[in-house]
This record gives C-alpha cells, structure tokens and sequence, in this order.
C-alpha cells in the first residue's frame, strides 16, 4: 500500500548575503495511512525545512527545492499548479503549530477565526455551508479537543485563554475539515510538562479514533517514545536513522541516534562522578 | 474595566499636560517679554498708555498671581481680551476656530485614505516594484515642505489649470451661515444646502491635500512597516496554511492589529499638523485660526497668542485621547490588558 | 557549496547598506550638499550676489546656460543663492541637533536608568513639550523676543530635545530588563560606567538614525520659518525667504519660487533616505 505521504530525495538550498548552504539532502521518509511517524532531530537539524517544504511554506527565495519530490495521495506536490497546492492546504493535510501564544491571531475572536478558515476551506473543497452551520462545526471541533465550555471558548479573545486551552484551539483548527493528515510541529513544547501530556494524549486519542495519519516534529525523544510507532532521526539536513520507535529505542545503528537517546537525562542508573 | 482604568489614566495626563501647557504659555506671554504692556503697544505709545494696559492686565500683581488668574480664566473657558482688538479671544477663536478644525479633519480623512492601502500594498508586494514606487512616493511626500506643495498646487491647478478654487472657503458672496457645527461640510448638509456643501468641498480640496501630503507619506510608511512586522507573526504564517486567501489575509488578519501604529504616529504627529495647518491657512487665505495667530503674533498681541497656542495644545491632547479610544477599540489586546502592548 | 560561516558585522553592515540604493542615493545627496556648503565660494558661478549687488539688466531672467536657476527680482544668480543658502540651512540645524541631540540623549538616559520621580518629571515635561506644535511655538517665542531665525531655531531646539528623549527612554527601559544591566551593578560598577559603557553604545545606532532623519525636518522647518517672515536679514540668502520672496511672481517667473523650493527638497530628502537607510541597516525599530 503506498504511504499517503511520501517525501523522495528532497534537497534544499538556502541563499543568504550572497553564500548558499545545503540544508536538505536527499531526505526521504513516508508517512502511511493512520499511523503515527516522528521527525526527530535538533535544532537546526532540517526538520522545521522538511515540514514547511512539505506544506508548501518555504520562501523561495531564499530556499530552493531543487531535486526531490513530495508525493501526497500519489501525486507530486512540488508539480502541482499552485491553486491546487493551495486548495489541499488545511483540507487534507493540516498543521498543528507550535507556539500557541503567538500562532493565534491576537485581534480576532477563536469563533471568528475559526469560521474564516472554515469558510475558505469549505469554497476551495466546494461545500456549502451558511453561517449557523459554521458555528455549529467550529463548537463540533472544540468539543472533540475536549474543551469544557466550547460556546465560552469561542466567543473570547486569544489573550484571556491559557496556554493549553490556546494549544487545543490549535488543534481544533487544524480538525476543522476532516484531514487526512495532520502535521504536528513540537506539539506542547511552550507548555509546562503537565500541560503537554495531556495535549500529547489527546492527539493520540484523536488520531486513533479518526484513522488520521500523524506526523509529529519534535526534538524531545520522550514525547516520541509516546506518541509514534516510527521514527526518522534527522541530523544536519539528512534523515541518518529510520525504523520502528521500539527497535529504534533498544537498538540504535547509528551513533548519532546512540548519542541522542544517552542525552536524555535518567532517573535511574548509577550517578557518575 | 481594565480599559476604563486606562483611559482615566489617560484623562488625568490630559489634565496634567494641560497644566504644563499653561505654565509654559504663561511663562512665554508674561515673563519672558520684559515689558509685555510695552511690547503690545509698541515703542511710541506714552508712558501712561502702558501703565494704562498694565494696570488693566494685572501686569503689577505678583506673578503667581497673575498665573492664579489666568488659570481661572481658562477654567472658565475665558482667555481673556485682545490686546489689539479688545475683543473677547473666545470670541475671535470661536469664529476661526471651526475653519481649521475642517482642514485638519479632512487633511486627516485623506491622509490615511490614502495612505493606509498604499502602505498594504507595499507591504503585499514587498521589494517588488509596487513597493518602490509606493515607498519613493512616501518619502518625497514625507519631505515635502508643507509651504512648498501647497504654493505648487496652487500654481497648477488655480492658475495653469484653473480647475480649483485657490483661496477662501467658499465663494464670495455666498450666503450661507454655518452656526450648528461651523464645519462647512456637515451644516451645508443638515440644512439641505449641497451647493454650499459641494463648494466648500471644492475649496477644501487643495489646502487639504497640500496639508495631507507629509502625514500620508508618513502613514504609508509606518503601515507598511507595521504590515511587514505582523506577516512576520506566527499566526500569519497559521492564516496562509490554512489557505485563507490573499486579499482577505491581507485586510482582515493583517490590517487590523497593524493599524495600531498609524494611529498612533498620528497622534504624534498632529502638533506638526496644526503648524502646518497655519502654513496652508496662510498661503491659501482660509480664514482659521492660523491668520489670526500670524496677525497675533506679528503685533505681538498676547492673549491672542496664548489663546491660540493653549487652544493647540487642547487640540492635541483631545485628539491623542480619542487616538487612545480608537486604540483600544481595534486591539482587543490593549483593551483588556489595559495599557499599550 | 559552501557552509555559511560567519560574517563580519562591517562586512555585513556594507553590504547591505551599498544594497540599498536608496540609502546610497541619501548619502551621496547629503555629501554633496555638505561640499557644497562648505566650499561654497570656489564652485558658485556668482559668489558676489550674495553680498548687496543688484543688476537690474538681468532680473527675473528664466534659467539659462549663464543663470543655471535663473535670476531672481534684483537680478541675483539664484543658482549661486541656494548653494550659499544651504550654508544657512545646515549650519541652523547643525546648531538645533547639537543642542537637541546630546541634552535629549542624557535626559532620556536618566529618565530611563533612574527611574522613580526623575523619570515621572523628565516624561512629563516631554509630554507637554510635545503637545506644542513647533512652528506655532517658535513663532510665538521669536514674536516675544526679538524676532531672529536663531531665536526661532532655539525655540525649536528647546522642544526638539524631547523627541529624543522619549527614543532613548525607551531604549533604555529595554536594556535595563536584559540581565547584563543587573549582572553589571552585582558586579559593584559605579553608575556612571553602566550608563556610559553598558547602555549608551547600544543607543548608538538609534540615534544616529533619528540625527540623520531629524536633520531632513530640522531643515524643513527652518525653511518654513523664513517663509514665515522669521529668515536671515537680507541681503544674505535663506532658501525659505527666498521661496517668499518668489512667491509673488509665480506663475511668470516661477524659478525665482519653486527652485529654491526644490532645493530645500532636495536637501531634506537626502537625510531621510540616508536616515531610512541607517534604520534598515541597523534594523531598529520605533524611530521616526
């Protein structure tokens, strides 16, 4: 069965004050229909590159995809007439952002921005839907990230909500019109500990029950181990390991993943001096 | 209710700047000129003219005095009388008054008519040649002595091309009293007299534009500026992987937290306005406050001139207030948090 | 293909500046009416016009390949005129930022590192010299004082200096939140070495953007004060007071106004591209 995302020998260069530096080479990895893939890697690895490529946000300029292709559905989006790029984006293939403080716009109220996304969504897949319909679907998806007073949540600003609340809104948006494939970038990082299980177990949740496919950036090897049954360790613009996240875990083959999962700090073990 | 705490404040900084204000038109009018009786009456009047006007302007009293009274007066909102004229100032400036607050409130309306979707779309086509051409105009505009445009205006289209009134508010002998507003534009359109209305538009046009020019290259700027910081936001980047489309991202994500700044810049900016209101008023012939200051100031007519400058300077502090209002009313952010990001 | 190393920051700082054209065009505008100030004399076709000479064969001549500009109501060159005239401009701004410039510098230092009752007194009085319209304010002083351009232009400075106070006042308060400010006290420096080693060279690209931009409206309204009537006593030559002068005579004789006019255009333009093409190079904010 061919993954529903299929990332091929994708290398990007970036241009800046006259000097070129590669930071994608040759990347490949697939994401299958509802399975759960993590990117894994540093910062500055080439995993925030991979994702935006993916997406279709790279500026170009200053980035240059030039070889490579980024199959979705069996077709090439680095090919496709821009129009039709942007009609798959917040359809079928859905961001979940990071940084719910400032991924949300400040001026507009989570009913009212939720609504336009839905909207424009709704023209691009050719579905009709009036106003209260909207409103219904928007309350449907903040339900569903389990939020406790959807019609409260709606009608507010971004600034009065907590950060979890800001992430799930995050979430929600990206729920809106039935992806098939949801890209999570360092879910929960700007949120204390508690905080981002919860919202990494609610995507989970939510990724099981809908038979989405996930797949999840992230540095932190602990939310991987959580959340994916496969893992791309990416290091310096090139995936250096690739496999299973058990297998990956009790049997790295390359010393950069070894080094990787030896970084993270254990609660067991003997104290070395 | 955070808000409401934050326009007291902002009422109480009003108070406080007015205060200084007077202070500081006080200590100009009354202790810096050596004599001011003196000064107003000019060197060939007898020394009993000027012991005269001293007298009468409580010019022997203590200054603290002097100051306490003319507080008083201005609290009643009376800026005593003309050195020249002997008439009331209230009386002189409420008549001139209202030309100027015309000029000012158009110059303003097509400043940022202009100036804020040139700025979008400078910002939308960022270094491509829309930009250029929007960022050259802008800076010549900025540039441009107000003096200067409003003199070339003048030339081409009264005299080479005569196609706009030149001086005046309306044409002469036009009967017509404007006393609901004094704005030409609103009281010919209450009473129903679009003649009145469609004339004082026509004479309103080239002062308005020559006075515009320096703030709408300024507006242009600083939206442009302000446009170009929020694309580079997060939730921007959210809005175009979302799909949402270009124009809509660009006038209902974008514009509206990136108006903040030009509304403020015109805050700052509305004392040069008034200045150069005076420049425009003059060269133009309008009959507002600016001819009555110059005059004021040219006989060195005291109280006309304190009761201009404190005038301007109330101006300047309604106007940042209602600025303060506005502010708030489009950053939901300000308006609950209380206080300017 | 090469890795991206580190640039150096004057590399850097060139490269993106001679990118620029715009800033480019500032500089070389501000330079070249500087020079030309400067050795007025030596390059003016006419130097002596702008002493008492009048020749009224030749007034109110258009511009011609003897008169670049053309010849004003008494027959003066008047190309001759406005490079003297820039003489005038500059110098009057000269003498407002240095006034303006340092003393808004160190009350918006004080205001911002002290903090406390200094802070209140020094951002109020701002606040109150803002609300001033400055033409108005200088015409108001120079009509209760002798009515000199100088004193018009010290008027101007003595509002001016707040603009700058309430930049670096606000430069300061966000370097005071950064920790090296703290680890520096900790450290037992002595205030004047914060002030003056720690804060004031990170104000540095700031006000060399707001000098070079305020330069440009300094300009402006020295120019428009000697429209006004407020110019250099005749006959020496004062591009506002010549714009006034020529005024009467448009449209005929329309090089005698709009000129001079263009000159001080020209002139203003040139700190603001350059100011504009500091401020993109430097990238700060908030200055106008």
């Amino acid at each position: 069965m061919t993954a529903l995302l299929s990332v091929q020998n994708l290398s990007v260069s970036f241009t800046t004050y006259g000097r070129t530096a590669e930071v994608l080479k040759a990347v490949s990895l697939d994401v299958p229909q509802g399975a759960q893939v993590a990117l894994v890697g540093e910062s500055g690895s080439g995993k925030s590159v991979t994702m935006k490529a993916i997406m279709g946000l790279l500026p170009q300029p200053p980035a240059r995809i030039h070889a490579g292709k980024i199959m979705f559905d069996g077709r090439d989006l680095l090919t496709l007439p821009e129009r039709e790029r942007v009609a798959l984006r917040g359809t079928a293939m859905s961001m979940v952002f990071q940084d719910p403080m400032s991924s949300l716009n400040p001026v507009w109220t989570i009913q009212d921005q939720l609504s336009t996304i839905l909207k424009y969504a709704d023209r691009r897949l050719g579905r009709d839907r009036d106003r209260k319909g909207r409103r219904a679907r928007v309350l449907d998806v903040l339900t569903q990230v389990r939020m406790r007073e959807p019609e409260r949540v709606a009608a507010s600003y971004p600034i009065i909500l907590s950060g979890g609340m800001r992430q799930r809104v995050l979430i929600a948006m990206a729920l809106l019109s039935e992806p098939r494939l949801l890209i999570a970038d360092e879910p929960g990082t700007a949120l204390d500990v508690t905080t981002q299980a919860q919202i990494l177990k609610l995507l989970r949740d939510l990724v099981e029950a809908q038979g989405l496919a996930l797949l999840m950036i992230t540095h932190n090897l602990g939310v991987v181990r959580e959340t994916s049954n496969t893992v791309y360790v990416m290091n310096k613009g090139e995936i250096v390991e690739s496999g299973p996240t058990d297998r990956i875990f009790a049997a790295p083959q390359q010393q950069y993943t070894r080094d990787l999962i030896a970084a993270v700090p254990r609660l067991t073990g003997r104290v070395t001096t | 209710m955070e808000f409401l705490a934050f326009l007291v404040r902002r009422l109480l900084w009003s108070l406080l700047v007015l205060f200084g204000l007077s202070v500081v038109i006080f200590t100009i009018a009354r202790v810096v000129p050596g004599d001011p009786a003196r000064m107003a009456l000019g060197p060939r009047a007898s020394v009993e003219q000027v012991a005269d006007l001293q007298s009468s302007l409580g010019l022997n009293k203590p200054l603290t005095q002097q100051y306490v009274l003319f507080i008083g007066g201005l609290a009643r909102g009376d800026l005593g009388r003309s050195l020249l004229t002997e008439q009331s100032v209230n009386d002189d400036i409420r008549e001139t008054f209202p030309a100027t607050l015309e000029l000012v409130l158009t110059t303003i309306f097509i400043a940022f008519l202009f100036g804020v979707p040139l700025g979008v779309a400078a910002a939308r086509w960022k270094d491509k040649w829309p930009d250029n051409l929007v960022r050259a105009i802008a800076i010549v505009a900025a540039v441009m002595p107000t003096f200067f445009i409003a003199l070339l205006l003048q030339v081409l289209a009264g005299y080479v091309l005569q196609i706009l009134p030149t001086t005046g508010r309306l044409p002469s002998g036009t009967a017509f009293n404007a006393n609901i507003t004094g704005l030409l534009l609103i009281d010919g359109t209450l009473k129903g007299r679009f003649d009145v209305v469609f004339e004082a538009a026509r004479h309103l046009l080239l002062p308005a534009t020559a006075l515009a020019l320096a703030t709408m290259g300024q507006i242009a700027r600083i939206t442009r500026a302000s446009m170009i910081d929020v694309s580079r936001q997060d939730y921007i980047e959210a809005a175009r992987a979302f799909g949402i489309p270009t124009w809509v991202r660009l006038f209902k994500y974008q514009l509206r937290p990136a108006f903040v700044p030009p509304l403020t810049i015109l805050g700052l900016e509305f004392a040069s306005l008034i200045g150069g209101a005076f420049v425009v008023e003059l060269i133009f012939s309008c009959p507002g406050m600016a001819a009555y200051g110059i005059r004021a100031i040219t006989q060195k007519d005291l109280n006309a001139i304190m009761g201009v400058v404190m005038i301007s300077g109330v101006f300047f502090v309604l106007v940042n207030l209602i600025i303060d209002l506005l502010v708030g009313i489009v950053d939901p952010r300000i308006r609950i948090r209380g206080r300017r990001a | 293909m090469s890795e991206v190393q580190a640039l150096s920051n004057s590399y850097q700082n060139w490269y993106r500046f001679s990118r620029n054209p715009t800033a480019v065009i500032g500089l070389v505008i501000v330079v070249l009416c500087v020079l030309a100030a400067i050795f007025a004399p030596h390059i003016t076709p006419y130097p002596d016009h702008v002493g008492a000479v009048v020749d009224f064969r030749n007034r109110h001549q258009p511009p011609s390949a003897a008169h670049w500009f053309g010849t004003d109501n008494v027959g003066r060159d008047i190309f001759t005129r406005v490079i003297f005239g820039f003489r005038v401009s500059l110098s009057l701004a000269f003498v407002v930022l240095i006034i303006a410039v340092p003393l808004g510098t160190l009350m918006g230092l004080l205001a911002g590192y002290f903090g406390g009752w200094t802070e209140i007194i020094i951002m109020r009085l701002t606040d109150v010299a803002l609300a001033l319209p400055p033409l108005i304010m200088a015409l108001a002083v120079a009509a209760v004082l002798e009515p000199s351009l100088m004193n018009a232009m010290l008027a101007i400075a003595s509002l001016w200096w707040t603009w700058h106070t309430r930049l670096i006042y606000s430069i300061v308060r966000q370097i005071r939140a950064q920790e090296y400010i703290e680890a520096a006290e900790t450290l037992g420096a002595s205030k004047v070495h914060i002030l003056l080693r720690e804060i004031l060279p990170n104000c540095a690209s700031a006000i060399a953007v707001k000098t070079s931009l305020d330069a440009g409206f300094v300009i402006l309204i020295g120019a428009s004060l000697s429209f006004l009537g407020l110019g250099i006593q005749p006959p020496t030559p004062d591009l506002g007071t010549m714009v006034a002068t020529g005024a009467s005579f448009l449209p005929d004789y329309w090089w005698e106004s709009l000129l001079p006019g263009t000159a001080i255009l020209f002139v203003a333009l040139g700190f603001n591209l350059l100011g504009d093409g500091l401020r993109d190079l430097f990238d700060v904010e908030d200055v106008r």
